[in-house]
């Protein structure tokens, strides 16, 4: 038999075997079918950046015609919604300390009178700003808010203090995601999140399950190189992989109304490689951690990482330079902006290509480190 | 003359600062039955994962079926069969699936019939869709023989492949290794029993590492020169401790009604029998031949005494 075909009997056996033991494990199988979709389900629905329905107090003062206006118009925008209306200053404070209000509106007694005097009376709005992302939107529209809800009233004699018109006309195109769908940004970085975690685990458990059952001396003892047994369990799992991907993108179209708006064979060309970059990864941490427990170890330290440093949960653009650049060598990274890139932009492989070489070197890098540590003895 | 099928010189091996294999040299004739004898933790499993390219000896050098034990590890892994001392084939496959897998690994032709023969050959044919890992001891035995067997090796390396096996399983399985020496095969058994390493035609004995002994059993025990008297008669848990106190005795074990008592020296040893049977005429005193255990045990505790 010749050296090609001897190495290919065993690559197959590697893989027969691997699936075997997989269609054995229930439990593993059910998790990797399992965790894809209770996780989309879940961070679907869950994750939005754009909070809105906030709870809100006002403290009114004034019994004016304006205040009354202003609290509908905050009630209209979505963003707040007055769940009390308080008298007393203390209990306003204690509500807001005690996380039970997010925003507490305060308008002062002479408020309409002053406003009809042209005196430019202040509102006071005080904001939990513990968590940033909670609070930054519905601030950032508060001002547009007032102003239209006062439009109304202001006519006639009073048509003098309605605000002017801007002397530039601003015209925002908000691109690819219209409407700010939290769910565009999310779903298809589940698709990324959900092949790290379950990819790398897995393998990584691979080998070091051998290790710790004692089988790994008996694959060792027997001709298989390094390179047939590494690939060998690898392409079971690229088949899970792509099952969990099309699970995820049949989510993303008929649940999340995620747009495909460009190709789709590019698509799994590109999920292919992120697939096997991780698989990868995690068949090296197996050949680098001594029992399973250490590479569950190693395969957290690399997820969390990629969780938060990817652009998955936190804008990327907004993190210090040496994050980013810490960011830029996890293939997460940039598997997110080829997948966004590729549903929401309709981008094509010429475009993408800035982010798709870094992926592919660093499949490199860890197949040479992973064939360097495979251990050819027990030594 | 026949070739040799192992040929290893001074190798050693380290694990951290433990010395756990001393200048090895090891001559194995083709078609031999070599037991590989020594009590546990005296590097035989070592020793024998370092013939089959397992580990690499930290100095040393030599042959396995005539490739060299450092660089040629991957032909030796071909031609070897090797059975691990704890099972490690894989429990959640089935006996059959587990032989077409290592069939695969070694790219052996026409696998399905080979793995049929296999499965016939060791009786495991109506067994072969029950998984390894609810297999009984003497069932997973045969299995890990069959397997290691399955691409016809010229060398099979068996490491304490009969421990936990009842007898008759083990009958059955010394058999096949006699039929396999016959017909060319050359086998390197590591044991702890006494009746097995006597159906070897050629012993070695390791204790921390070194190697003791070596010959087959009646050599090594007639070059240990040891004596051995059989003591019998009335309360003899009262008498073993007066024997054990005279010089020249180093042991004494009780066998049944029959005290075993044995010497380094036949000669000082005879003369302690001859004072010990005039004190105690009720007793019978008389030499025995000495085995390969009281030759083992005596070994033992040499090495134990210069570990002092």
């Amino acid at each position: 038999m010749s050296r090609i075909a001897a190495s290919w009997s065993r690559f197959t056996g590697i893989v027969v075997k691997e699936l075997i033991q997989l269609r054995r494990d229930r439990l593993t199988f059910g998790m990797m079918i399992g965790i894809p979709v209770l996780q989309l389900l879940l961070f679907g629905f869950a994750i939005n950046s754009d909070p809105k329905h906030l709870p809100t107090a006002i403290l009114v003062a004034d019994q004016g015609v304006f205040s009354r206006t202003l609290v509908a118009g905050l009630q209209n925008s979505g963003y707040f919604d007055v769940v009390r209306s308080l008298r007393h200053e203390d209990e306003a404070r204690q509500a807001l300390r005690a996380g039970q209000i997010q925003f507490l509106v305060q308008i002062p007694y002479d408020f309409s009178r002053r406003l009809v005097r042209g005196e430019r009376p202040a509102l006071l709005v005080e904001a939990d700003a513990t968590d940033p992302a909670a609070t930054s939107n519905a601030l950032a529209a508060l001002s547009g808010v007032i102003d239209t809800a006062l439009a109304h009233d202001l006519k006639g004699p009073l048509a003098a203090l309605a605000p002017g018109a801007s002397p530039v006309e601003l015209r925002v195109h908000r691109r690819y995601n219209p409407e700010g769908l939290t769910q565009y940004n999310i779903v298809p970085g589940l698709l990324g999140v959900i092949l790290t975690m379950t990819m790398v685990l897995m393998t990584g458990l691979a080998m070091t399950r051998e290790r710790e059952r004692g089988t790994f001396e008996n694959l060792l003892a027997t001709p298989a190189r390094p390179l047939e047994v590494m690939t060998g369990k690898i392409v079971p799992y690229i088949l899970i992989g792509l099952i969990q991907v099309v699970l995820v993108l049949i989510a993303a179209r008929w649940l999340f109304a995620v747009p495909l708006e460009g190709s789709i064979v590019l698509l799994f060309l590109v999920v292919l490689l992120f697939i096997a970059t991780n698989l990868a990864l995690g068949i090296t941490i197996s050949s680098l951690a001594r029992n399973q427990l250490q590479a569950m170890q190693m395969t957290f330290f690399f997820f969390l990482p990629s969780i938060l440093l990817s652009g998955f949960m936190f804008p990327f653009r907004g993190m210090p330079e040496w994050a980013q650049a810490l960011g830029s060598i996890l293939p997460l990274t940039h598997f997110l902006v080829l997948v966004r890139g590729i549903l929401l932009k309709g981008s094509t492989t010429t475009e993408l290509w800035p982010a798709l070489w870094p992926i592919g070197a660093f499949l490199a890098a860890v197949i040479a480190i992973g064939l360097l540590f495979y251990r050819r003895t027990l030594d | 003359m026949r070739a040799l099928a192992i040929d290893v010189h001074k190798l050693n091996k380290h694990f951290g600062a433990k010395h756990v294999v001393r200048d090895l040299s090891l001559h194995v004739l083709g078609g031999e039955i070599f037991g590989f004898l020594g009590p546990n933790g005296s590097g035989k499993t070592t020793s024998i994962r370092m013939l089959c390219g397992l580990l690499t000896p930290d100095s040393g050098s030599g042959t396995c079926l005539g490739h060299d034990v450092v660089r040629e590890t991957a032909a030796i892994k071909r031609e070897v069969g090797y059975m691990t001392q704890r099972f490690s084939l894989w429990e959640d496959l089935t006996i059959g699936e587990n032989l077409d897998f290592i069939g695969r690994m070694y790219g052996v032709r026409s696998r399905t019939a080979a793995v049929a023969r296999a499965l016939d050959r060791f009786g495991l044919a109506e067994r072969s869709d029950q998984l390894a890992g609810t297999l009984s001891g003497g069932w997973k035995q045969r299995l890990a023989l069959a397997a290691c067997m399955l691409h016809e090796p010229r060398l099979l390396l068996l490491d304490e492949p009969t421990a936990g096996v009842d007898p008759k399983a083990r009958r059955d399985f010394w058999q096949e290794i006699h039929a396999l020496a016959a017909t060319g095969v050359t086998v390197l058994v590591s044991t702890h029993y006494m009746d097995e390493a006597e159906r070897c035609h050629r012993l070695a004995y390791l204790a921390s590492g070194r190697l003791l002994a070596m010959g087959t059993a009646q050599e090594i025990v007639a070059r240990r020169g040891l004596g051995a008297w059989a003591v019998s008669g009335p309360e003899l848990s009262a008498i073993t401790r007066t024997l054990e106190a005279l010089a020249g005795v180093d042991h004494v074990t009780a066998f049944g009604n029959v005290l075993h008592v044995t010497g380094r020296d036949a000669r000082s040893l005879g003369e302690a029998m001859g004072i010990a049977a005039a004190s105690h005429p009720a007793h019978r005193f008389e030499p025995v031949a000495p085995g390969l255990e009281d030759v083992f045990i005596s070994l033992m505790d040499e090495v134990r005494d210069e570990a002092r």
